[in-house]
């Protein structure tokens, strides 16, 4: 209940301080709406549909893409943390598909893959994956190697020893990418949308920023977005709670 | 489905221990400048059912000697057999190992850490057969049909804790525990599969003394009820003289066998005698033979 109201009155003074700021200024709707205008705004695309409809197809980029791509890098993760030669040949791969910006490859995967929901889940998938295969190389090579050695000991095979230890151990920091690799999901969402789709709430940001000059719409989408960053992120933390020892 | 468990020794009963026996055993362990020589030409015959207490000063290689027994380490040359089968593999059932640390996984309960060892074997669907040492397997096969292997695990589990007088600890989790009952947790998990050969690494030497003296008597009563091979490691005379049938004095490194001193004296045998002040007197003086620049340290303890 505390957190809940913690984040409440946070809301709210962010709320003000927008407000104030828009009368300060007087800056025009075109340029900072104020928030009773965004909500307003909102309220009116939800009734008509259309915020659902774009949020709809994002959010199912961002749940594929981040469930393909977490579960990918957590097994790609715990080879290379068991395996240097595993690291040695993929390594270079991984940070030069990093440190390409994935705006600059998301036109092209969006060419291999058609331009449906299977290139943007894509685009999402490989924005997500760097930081969770890297810490959960990280986590699966800090297990204990006195615990490692015990579990030998008592019979534990290779598979054994990952399951019951590797992963346990590596669970604090994997969950750690894992948080990361949420938010960042989203924004592979909308620059995927914005490399060829036709809806999706990136799609909704240009389109009222480009087509309709409708920045009160551009808003609505941009807190959609920060609200299923917000939640997402939640569930990840509620996930870490429920299965890390403390 | 239903399955009929027990635990699995491959259905062929275990004598009461099974004998060690290490020829010309040398380890190395690769370093950044010259390899380290842990052990060097180490011999030793150690009898089955016998409890030997190898004793020597850090660093002489009493751990890598354990280690060795039970397959965790390969030698660099030499041998080393259990019951002449050949080179001990990790894990293969017949060597139970408990350490200065009990080494419990913090996220599991005290019960499901001792039945680790038979989670780790209990994955096959096959009828397994317990068979306890000493014993025909029809004496003690035990079944348990309509129970799950994992069942079956936590069964002998509880057993293995109720053994070592921590049975009310099952559902806590290590860091809840004393230093004195995470030791009888580790030890519960090393007897669970009734190894012929129990290996221990200085398993008392964190607790008090007085503690400590106890455990000592339970260890030598769990060995009197039910015998097995026991090599126990320690840096107390006192200790050694107190458990051993035999006391392997070790050298410094890289360590070998300077002198196996026999013991044989009744149990249960009192803190102070002549007899043990005795031999007491033997190990120091083969201590201070073999490293006299340890023998201060040894004159306390």
């Amino acid at each position: 209940m505390k957190r809940l109201a913690a984040a409440l009155v946070s809301l709210a003074a962010f709320l003000v301080a927008w407000k104030v700021l828009t009368v300060l200024t007087g800056t025009p709707d075109y340029i900072l709406p104020a928030p009773e205008v965004v909500g307003a705004r909102a309220v009116r695309a939800i009734g008509s549909g259309i915020l659902w409809e774009h949020t709809a197809v994002t959010l199912s980029e961002i749940l594929l893409g981040f469930a393909l791509g977490a579960a990918s890098a957590i097994g790609v993760g715990v080879a290379l943390g068991k395996s240097v030669v595993v690291e040695r040949v993929l390594s270079p791969y991984i940070v030069a598909a990093q440190s390409v910006p994935i705006l600059a490859l998301a036109p092209l995967l969006d060419i291999w893959f058609g331009g449906g929901l299977l290139a943007r889940v894509l685009i999402c998938a490989l924005i997500v994956f760097f930081p969770i295969a890297i810490a959960t190389m990280v986590g699966i090579r800090s297990a204990d190697p006195l615990l490692a050695e015990m579990l030998r000991s008592l019979g534990a095979s290779p598979s054994q020893l990952t399951a019951r230890l590797e992963i346990p151990s590596a669970l604090p920091v994997i969950f750690g990418g894992l948080r990361v690799g949420v938010t960042l999901a989203v924004i592979g969402a909308v620059v995927a949308e914005w490399a060829g789709a036709s809806t999706g709430l990136g799609v909704l940001i240009n389109i009222a920023n480009q087509g309709l000059f409708d920045t009160p719409l551009m808003f609505v989408a941009l807190a959609t977005l920060a609200v299923i960053g917000i939640s997402l992120h939640s569930l990840v933390v509620v996930a870490e709670r429920r299965l890390v020892l403390r | 489905m239903t399955i009929e468990a027990t635990v699995q020794t491959g259905g062929v009963t275990m004598p009461a221990g099974l004998p060690v026996r290490l020829s010309a055993v040398r380890v190395s362990f690769p370093t950044a400048g010259e390899p380290l020589e842990a052990l060097r030409g180490l011999t030793l015959d150690i009898p089955a059912g016998s409890l030997t207490v190898v004793i020597g000063p850090n660093g002489c290689g009493k751990s890598t000697l354990l280690r060795v027994i039970a397959g965790l380490v390969a030698p660099t040359s030499g041998s080393v057999a259990l019951d002449d089968e050949g080179v001990p593999r990790a894990g293969d059932g017949r060597v139970g190992l408990a350490f200065q640390q009990p080494r419990l996984v913090p996220w599991l309960t005290v019960l499901d850490n001792v039945a680790l060892p038979l989670t780790f074997k209990l994955v096959s669907r096959l009828p397994l057969v317990a068979v306890r040492p000493g014993s025909k397997t029809t004496d003690v096969a035990r079944t348990f049909p309509h129970r799950t292997p994992a069942d079956v695990a936590r069964t002998l589990a509880r057993e293995a804790l109720d053994r070592v007088g921590l049975a009310e600890a099952a559902g806590v989790r290590p860091a809840q525990l004393s230093g004195g009952m995470a030791q009888r947790a580790g030890l519960a998990r090393a007897l669970i599969t009734d190894p012929p050969v129990l290996l221990l690494d200085e398993p008392f030497s964190a607790l008090d003394a007085l503690t400590r003296e106890g455990f000592d008597g339970e260890l030598q009563r769990l060995w009197m009820d039910q015998p097995r091979t026991v090599v126990l490691v320690t840096h107390s005379v006192g200790e050694a003289v107190r458990m051993a049938d035999r006391i392997v004095v070790m050298t410094a490194r890289p360590g070998s066998v300077a002198r196996v001193i026999p013991v044989d004296l009744p149990r249960p045998r009192p803190a102070a005698s002549q007899a043990t002040a005795a031999i007491d007197a033997e190990v120091r003086a083969a201590l201070a033979e073999v490293h006299p620049a340890e023998l201060s340290s040894w004159t306390d303890r």
